[in-house]
């Protein structure tokens, strides 16, 4: 076997067991649902129509923006329930299962009135006329005739739902998608092969069984119907088998997702492991749902930057000092989060602007005020945030910013978009090691319309006295500089001879330069 | 004689078109009453209304002196047997679990239920194989004789037939016609069948019934109408149907004479 499927494949069986726990839930409540409502809704015009136009309308919704709504759904549904002292995880589990089993709805409900209202209305007339209540007559007569189309649909839905949880790693529940979502950050083609191939590999063996069953409940084979169903059960049984143990993590770490995030997430949990503590990372997460989710303690540590804090969470444009910005972070966090700064780890990661070397020098650009004269007649190329962030509006306003046009790349492929030609200026982080690697000056900011970006180690309010969580990252404050991160960012997003995150964490681990954090 | 079903000033309107206008009829136990006319005549509304198939608007409908609504629709209907054109044989189901189904439904123990299959493929003249097959496997003729079974199984006295022949072929229509006039004599059945064919009928039954825009217009025993004096829709269905005999006689004495 090749070295390189080595870190993937050690993954795979948990990211698989959780992904086929996860599709299961979804599909069989997505069932309880269709099912009911298709037999209710097949005899009452009126109610078919809504209840599909409902269905149409979920589906219309992508996938990704349904799972990241249940979010802020769980969130207000868990400040209704507080008083009675419950609460409900916004994050992980239950908004991916409620998202895909709404999902999962449609095909099922579509099918199951398809196949009720498609049969044959003397065998109806007969099974009234022999005395059937109209329970018995869905029993005995429609439900045994519509099998075979309701199957149908339950194939189309087992096969969205398995496709579409790899989605969930966004919003931090593990899956499939975990491997596809790192391979595509630090462009490790091989990881992210084996992420899609087990899915479809997953999908199209439970298609395969679900077929069995379909065949066997028309010609009525009941032997069919037991091997599929049988088989498709064992599978969840044996996936909720190896899950069972990692169900008791004591700490969970979020990390964003880009390659500095993984390589921080992996050095924390490595840092907590040593103590003998559980550890679980769930990486992915969206800029927004990670500070969110921190929180509300569904997760309890993860790294962000002192810029986004500022601008994003406490809505601030004006830009302090560093150091002064950092104070008042965490006085404002502590105040009205109950969210602990550790501290920093030692390096910037700021928003930048940057072009090719010989593509500024020809245009005569330094600087952001350079850019702006020439700008119109240039192309922005920005990450998928970028766009949408105070930041960005704050600059667009200073300098007075306008782009002949802007496009939105995942940050591997805007550096390839900067490289080719296709775009003339990019967002890009200083920390990034491509920035050294590929030549790329980075504008300065005379007039100091972006903040800094010092990157803060937070903890959640459950956890900012933890002791051991505290006494394990403290020695991280302060010891990270940029040429180290900028190092350790490079041996996983470079195209040759790169490493995985959790090699690079090990590397930063390594000597821990102890450094004066600065305030 | 007693009236196993009685109708009693019975009006019945779909979509505001009236279909049945203040019908009274009673039928007599043990008689074989066809209700004949055109289409809209209003001939299926009236046999639905003594299952509750068609719930009635006004007036009262009885089956053996109790009214329709009086007790659950299930155990009404499974106290009558239903034969119609579509025949509706559950197709998922063997021949013997479509024949056991209303035993099935009142609670009787498979081997009462096996048994009585035996009897019913016995006497609508089918081998007794036939109990495994599909409904698919089976010929249109054979596929009504199980229908005309599976009505008859829990014991039902009043049969209620719905062109009972009407998709099928003339040479199997006429034996399933005579078969099942002989199973209503031998049962002690009481029979009400729709049919659009004046033939089928004045063959059939002892009574007939002509319908015509949701009133009774004739209602007399097959000689009374071949003799005359009925009104007029009723004797220009009587009209074709001897003229039409009369003219195959007499194409056939022709062609013997040349």
């Amino acid at each position: 076997m090749d070295e390189r499927f080595a870190p993937a494949l050690a993954a795979l069986p948990a990211d698989l067991a959780a992904h086929i726990v996860l599709s299961a839930a979804a599909l069989v409540l997505g069932m309880l649902i269709a099912l009911p409502l298709a037999a209710f809704a097949a005899r009452r015009p009126r109610l078919r129509a809504v209840a599909l136009g409902l269905a149409g309308v979920v589906q219309t919704i992508p996938a990704l923006a349904l799972l990241a709504l249940f979010y802020p759904l769980l969130l207000a549904g868990s400040t209704l329930v507080r008083p009675l002292g419950l609460s409900l995880p916004a994050l992980g589990f239950l908004p991916s299962l409620m998202a895909l089993s709404l999902f999962a709805v449609l095909p099922m409900l579509r099918n199951g009135i398809e196949g009720l209202i498609g049969l044959d209305p003397a065998v109806l007339e007969a099974a009234d006329a022999v005395g059937m209540t109209a329970w018995q007559r869905l029993r005995i007569v429609e439900l045994p005739l519509a099998a075979p189309v309701v199957m149908a649909g339950v194939r189309t839905a087992a096969v969205w739902t398995i496709g579409t949880a790899t989605l969930a790693t966004t919003v931090g529940q593990t899956c499939l998608g975990n491997l596809i979502f790192t391979g595509l950050q630090t462009e490790d083609w091989v990881t992210v092969l084996v992420g899609c191939i087990a899915a479809a590999l997953l999908a199209i063996t439970v298609d395969a069984l679900l077929a069995l069953v379909q065949r066997g409940v028309s010609p009525r084979k009941p032997a069919r119907v037991i091997a599929g169903a049988g088989l498709l059960i064992a599978g969840v049984i044996a996936a909720l088998a190896a899950l069972a143990p990692g169900t008791h993590t004591r700490y969970v770490v979020g990390a964003k997702n880009f390659g500095e995030q993984f390589i921080l997430a992996a050095l924390i949990r490595d840092r907590l492991a040593a103590t003998g503590a559980q550890v679980e990372v769930r990486s992915g997460l969206g800029s927004a749902v990670a500070f969110r989710a921190l929180a509300a303690s569904d997760i309890d540590v993860y790294v962000d930057y002192s810029g986004t804090l500022w601008t994003n969470v406490m809505g601030r444009t004006d830009t302090p000092a560093p150091a002064a910005m950092r104070a008042s972070i965490t006085r404002w966090m502590t105040a009205t989060r109950g969210v602990r700064v550790l501290g920093p780890l030692g390096f910037e990661n700021a928003y930048a602007l940057a072009m090719r070397r010989d593509r500024a020098a020809a245009l005569g650009v330094r600087t952001i005020a350079d850019l702006a004269r020439v700008a119109p007649r240039l192309t922005l190329g920005a990450d998928l945030e970028f766009l949408g962030r105070p930041e960005w509006r704050a600059i667009a306003h200073a300098y007075g910013l306008h782009f002949a046009a802007s496009r939105a790349f995942s940050p591997t492929f805007m550096y390839r978009a900067l490289g080719d030609g296709t775009v003339d200026v990019i967002s890009a982080f200083s920390s990034d090691g491509r920035i050294a690697e590929r030549d790329l000056v980075l504008l300065t900011d005379p007039a100091q319309a972006i903040p800094a970006y010092d990157a803060l180690i937070l903890l959640s309010p459950a956890r900012a006295h933890d002791m051991r969580l505290v006494r394990a990252l403290s020695p991280l404050i302060g010891s990270i500089t940029p040429e180290r991160m900028r190092t350790a960012n490079l041996s996983v997003d470079r195209d040759a001879g790169k490493i995985s995150p959790d090699a690079a964490a090990a590397l930063l681990a390594a000597p821990p330069v102890r450094r004066n954090a600065g305030g | 004689m007693n009236a196993v079903i009685e109708l009693a000033g019975v009006s019945k309107t779909f979509a505001g078109a009236r279909v049945l206008h203040d019908l009274t009829i009673a039928i007599a136990e043990g008689s074989f009453t066809a209700l004949v006319g055109a289409s809209g005549s209003g001939k299926t509304t009236t046999l639905k209304l003594v299952n509750r198939l068609v719930v009635a608007d006004g007036g009262t409908v009885r089956v053996l002196g109790d009214p329709v609504d009086s007790l659950p629709v299930t155990a009404l209907r499974r106290r009558i047997g239903y034969v119609f054109q579509g025949i509706g044989l559950f197709p998922h189901m063997s021949v013997a679990e479509n024949i056991g189904i209303t035993p099935r439904l009142l609670g009787w123990d498979r081997a009462r239920i096996a048994q009585r299959v035996a009897e019913l493929l016995k006497l609508v003249a089918l081998p007794a194989d036939y109990a495994v097959r599909l409904p698919a496997a089976l010929s249109g003729g054979e596929r009504q004789r199980i229908g005309m079974a599976r009505a008859l199984a829990a014991g039902a006295k009043i049969m209620l037939m719905d062109e009972p022949m009407g998709a099928l072929d003339p040479v199997t229509r006429d034996r399933l016609g005579r078969d099942y006039r002989a199973l209503h004599g031998a049962l002690g059945l009481t029979t009400l069948m729709v049919t659009h064919d004046i033939q089928e009928a004045l063959l059939l039954a002892d009574r007939v019934v002509v319908m015509a825009a949701g009133r009774i217009v004739a209602d007399a025993s097959p000689r009374a109408l071949l003799e005359g004096g009925a009104a007029p829709e009723a004797a220009a269905l009587i009209e074709v149907a001897t003229r039409q005999s009369a003219e195959i006689a007499a194409m056939r004495a022709g062609s013997a004479d040349g």
